[in-house]
């Protein structure tokens, strides 16, 4: 079920700034790839070109093609409510319902989707949390509160969310920033494990990180202040690291840079 | 939260090592500080005083009273005997502000929705600027639209109902008015729409951004976003808006005075002429009042006061739960 | 790994959802919300625009000079001409003393709750007594007034009298207001200003307020625009009179929302047609306030950055 995203030519502008300029390239099914780069280089904001969460900031708007597999997500066909429901996105914070118990939080795509048997729903619940790597810490307090829960296992719950209405690829916000690095593995762990069942894209700040998860790295770059980013490279994680084309990417990667 | 609270305490202490031990200011901090605390003080006693001399000056009123003060229905205080009870304002009172509040909350919550979710941004502060020009308008223009406008056209309305919903006692009655309870109610539930309105406009501004983006995320409408991250978080500031309206209906006067024609006795038809509140009583039978009659007004007002009060502090509650929360 | 690849997904069919569309019937409900929440803000401009539009088409026939320069003195309730002189005289006056006694107060409690009552008892109590005063009906404000200025003290109807119920219902506003402001004030500026060894009465008088002074005085504005519009409270403490009255603090003195409410209560045109034109006048100069208020305080943000 995971689906290949080919971009092309795509800007991304909020009101009258030019965030992003003219990014092309390919995201490859059943594989990680990793963004990176300075702060506001754009690789956030072009992740949620991804899932048409872009828009949802007033005054923000997308030029360009992203194609899932066929489909264009910017066509005006397409509604981006539904395009959401296939590419699902995990937060920098994690950020489950406050109001609703962890059982909830993981089942609330399934019943916005129509979604009411218990049994179904009982058993989607567990298979996400398992997939979440979660499932053993929480079984016994379905009824809790998610935000009763430790950082790390509230961004495990998150992705268990994220996953339980089975989307086609998985968008992932620097997911670890906001944890210690004990948490920090198990999510590395479960995007490991999760890769083989979809399409992730990732956005990290740590380029251990970048190295240890990832099959493919893009290097974004800004010019200056004001400037829009802008995709410098894209290739195999461990051409990336090893022997990066670009001049700018080599001096990101050994530290050279900002 | 526990950091943030020792933060501005240790801000404090060093507000107090700061200033206050330096030789030149001492005369002038100890004035100044007698002034303001003073000033908060005189704002207890005030409180403390309308308590007691509303209870004083009640009293002699109620011991001459010849009926039960809280269950007879006539409003006779001016007579020998004087003969005078609050059970028919009580029930105008709490049915109209009740009302009032059924058809104010869904619309003021959804104002705020509107504003809140729905406008566009730029429009956002200035519509409700204009939903607050509604809280600007005084009383007694309500009151003076109400007769001269809003009543012509709710006798129609009033019919319509009737004609409908007539089975349900509240809708019954042979002839529907158009100075009958619903029509003060329709008028009250206007002047606390903009109250309900920006508490809930308030709370749903603090919606943290991440849950609503969470929403958005595993691909809500925009509607299920806000049944799953706006209406919870915002529930207790809108129970608690709801109830301040109330409050403020409760004790909302002039309005409901030039509204309402006055009936004696209790009439749960409400779309019949008649009716009368705490407050639009007293408003009403003030000038003609004898110094029994002020005392039997002066014990009205001390009930409607304990009412608005014990209402107003529960709505107060309910809001600040929420501070509690998350 | 084994538990997901079961792949029993509840939306997830083979082909996999579509792009072009949530169900109709999320797509329905979320419509129908959409067109009920335009619909409660439509509804909320009717009554608004309704009131405006009523008061000045029926307030503009008795806009005329003699409206402001006449009292209602020896003019019957169905004679022509007449005016509200002495009503807005009333009002000016009432609501000036009103301010003159709410706005100390109420200065004062803010900073006492903000700058020295930090988490203690009294403070605590204060605030929530303010909390409390926000909710007292404006007509309980009256009545407590004529129990102790006119019952107990014994003395007459006044302008006076009238304010100090004003008073009531002005103080919890303004203190309110003043705590916003003054907590925005940045905690930096008074440590800045302690560590010049300034005391801290003058730190408050000379730093802290005047950086809060706008936002203040927009409270102020406001509040007074709200008490202007008070009726039931002046029914008890003013009373009637038709002639003018300078003089607040003895004998029965006109305001206009009284004079409103006594012109309402003639069944004569003539006198329906002066409430009208009160009305206009009386909602004229509390959106003036209202506005005035709104633009200082665009003009000059509370706090410096």
């Amino acid at each position: 079920m995971a689906k290949r995203i080919e971009i092309s030519g795509l800007h991304a502008y909020y009101g009258g700034v030019h965030a992003i300029e003219d990014i092309s390239m390919t995201v490859e099914p059943r594989s990680v790839t990793a963004f990176i780069g300075p702060s506001g280089c754009g690789k956030s904001t072009f992740l949620r070109t991804l899932n048409r969460m872009h828009e949802v900031i007033p005054g923000a708007r997308v030029e360009g093609k992203v194609m899932l597999d066929d489909e264009d997500l910017y066509d005006s066909s397409v509604d981006p409510v539904a395009v959401r429901r296939v590419v699902g996105m995990v937060f920098q914070r994690p950020n489950p319902f406050p109001t609703m118990s962890i059982y909830d939080n993981v089942a609330a795509g399934l019943k916005l989707n129509g979604v009411r048997r218990k049994s179904r729903l009982d058993e989607t619940v567990e298979e996400s949390l398992r997939g979440a790597n979660l499932w053993n810490e929480v079984k016994d307090r379905l009824g809790k509160p998610g935000a009763g829960l430790s950082g790390g296992q509230q961004q495990r719950l998150c992705i268990a969310r994220a996953i339980a209405v089975q989307p086609q690829v998985l968008l992932m916000d620097e997911p670890c920033s906001a944890l210690d690095p004990i948490s920090t593995l198990a999510i590395e762990d479960l995007i490991e494990k999760l890769k083989t069942q979809y399409t992730i894209v990732i956005v990290t700040h740590n380029m251990q990180q970048a190295a240890r998860v990832s099959d493919r790295t893009a290097f974004f770059n800004i010019a200056g202040t004001g400037k829009p980013g802008k995709l410098i490279e894209i290739d195999e994680t461990s051409k990336i690291f090893a022997n990066p084309e670009q001049k700018a990417t080599e001096d990101y990667i050994t530290g050279r840079f900002g | 939260m526990t950091s943030e609270t020792g933060a501005r305490t240790a801000a404090a202490a060093r507000r107090h090592a700061g200033g206050v031990r330096m030789g030149t200011g001492r005369a002038g901090d100890r004035i100044f500080v007698s002034a303001a605390r003073g000033s908060g003080i005189a704002v207890l006693l005030i409180m403390a005083a309308i308590a007691a001399f509303l209870v004083w000056k009640a009293i002699p009123a109620l011991q001459d009273n010849k009926a039960n003060f809280l269950t007879a229905e006539e409003w006779n205080p001016n007579a020998t005997p004087p003969r005078f009870g609050i059970a028919q304002l009580a029930f105008g009172t709490v049915v109209s502000s009740l009302l009032a509040m059924l058809i104010a909350t869904p619309v003021g919550v959804g104002i705020a929705l509107f504003i809140s979710f729905y406008s566009p941004r730029r429009l956002a502060s200035g519509l409700g600027y204009v939903v607050d020009l509604l809280a600007a308008v005084p009383s007694i223009v309500y009151g003076l639209w109400g007769l001269a406008f809003l009543s012509q056209h709710m006798e129609g309305i009033s019919r319509f109902l009737n004609s409908v919903l007539g089975w349900i006692p509240l809708f019954g009655g042979d002839s529907p008015g158009k100075n009958s309870i619903f029509t003060a109610s329709v008028v009250l539930a206007i002047m606390i729409l903009p109250i309900i309105s920006s508490i809930s406009r308030e709370v749903f501004l603090q919606v943290p951004r991440a849950n609503v983006e969470a929403a958005l995320a595993i691909g809500a409408t925009r509607w299920e976003m806000i049944r799953m991250a706006v209406l919870p978080y915002g529930r207790s500031g809108m129970i608690g808006g709801a109830m301040l309206g109330l409050g403020r209906a409760m004790g909302e006067t002039i309005a409901v005075a030039m509204v309402l024609t006055f009936v004696p006795g209790i009439n749960v038809h409400l779309l019949e002429n008649g009716g009368a509140t705490f407050a639009s009583n007293i408003a009403n039978s003030f000038a003609e009042a004898s110094v029994t009659g002020r005392g039997a007004l002066i014990a009205s007002g001390l009930v409607l006061f304990v009412i608005t009060l014990l209402v107003n502090m529960a709505a107060r509650a309910v809001v600040a739960r929420r501070k509690e929360f998350v | 790994m084994t538990t997901l690849s079961t792949g029993r997904g509840p939306a997830g069919k083979a082909a996999g959802p579509s792009l072009t569309s949530v169900s109709a019937g999320r797509k329905v409900k979320d419509r129908v919300v959409q067109g009920l929440v335009y619909l409660a803000f439509l509804l909320a401009l009717v009554p608004l625009v309704s009131v405006l539009w009523t008061v000045v088409v029926n307030g503009a026939k008795r806009l005329d000079p003699t409206f402001f320069q006449f009292s209602m003195n020896a003019v019957s309730g169905s004679d022509k001409g007449g005016g509200a002189y002495h009503a807005i005289i009333g009002t000016l006056e009432q609501v000036l003393i009103t301010s003159l006694i709410a706005v100390p107060i109420a200065v004062l409690t803010a900073i006492y709750l903000v700058e020295y009552a930090g988490n203690g008892r009294l403070g605590k109590l204060i605030s929530f007594t303010v909390d409390v005063m926000t909710g007292i009906p404006s007509i309980v404000a009256g009545l407590f007034v004529l129990a102790l200025w006119l019952l107990t003290f014994g003395f007459d109807y006044s302008g006076l009298a009238g304010s100090l119920a004003l008073t009531i219902l002005m103080i919890p506003t303004v203190v309110r207001a003043t705590e916003e402001m003054l907590k925005l004030v940045p905690n930096d500026l008074r440590e800045a200003s302690y560590a010049l060894g300034v005391p801290r009465w003058r730190t408050v008088c000379f730093v802290v307020l005047p950086t809060a002074m706008t936002g203040i005085v927009t409270g102020v504005m406001l509040a007074v625009a709200r008490v202007m519009g008070e009726t039931a409270p002046l029914l008890l403490t003013i009373f009637f009179t038709k002639a003018i009255n300078n003089d607040p603090f003895t004998g029965p003195q006109a305001s206009l929302p009284t004079f409103i409410w006594e012109q309402a209560a003639d069944p004569s045109q003539n006198s329906i047609d002066r409430a009208w034109t009160g009305a206009l006048v009386l909602i004229g100069i509390i959106m003036l306030l209202n506005l005035v208020a709104r633009f200082v305080a665009r003009r000059k943000a509370p706090t410096g950055r």
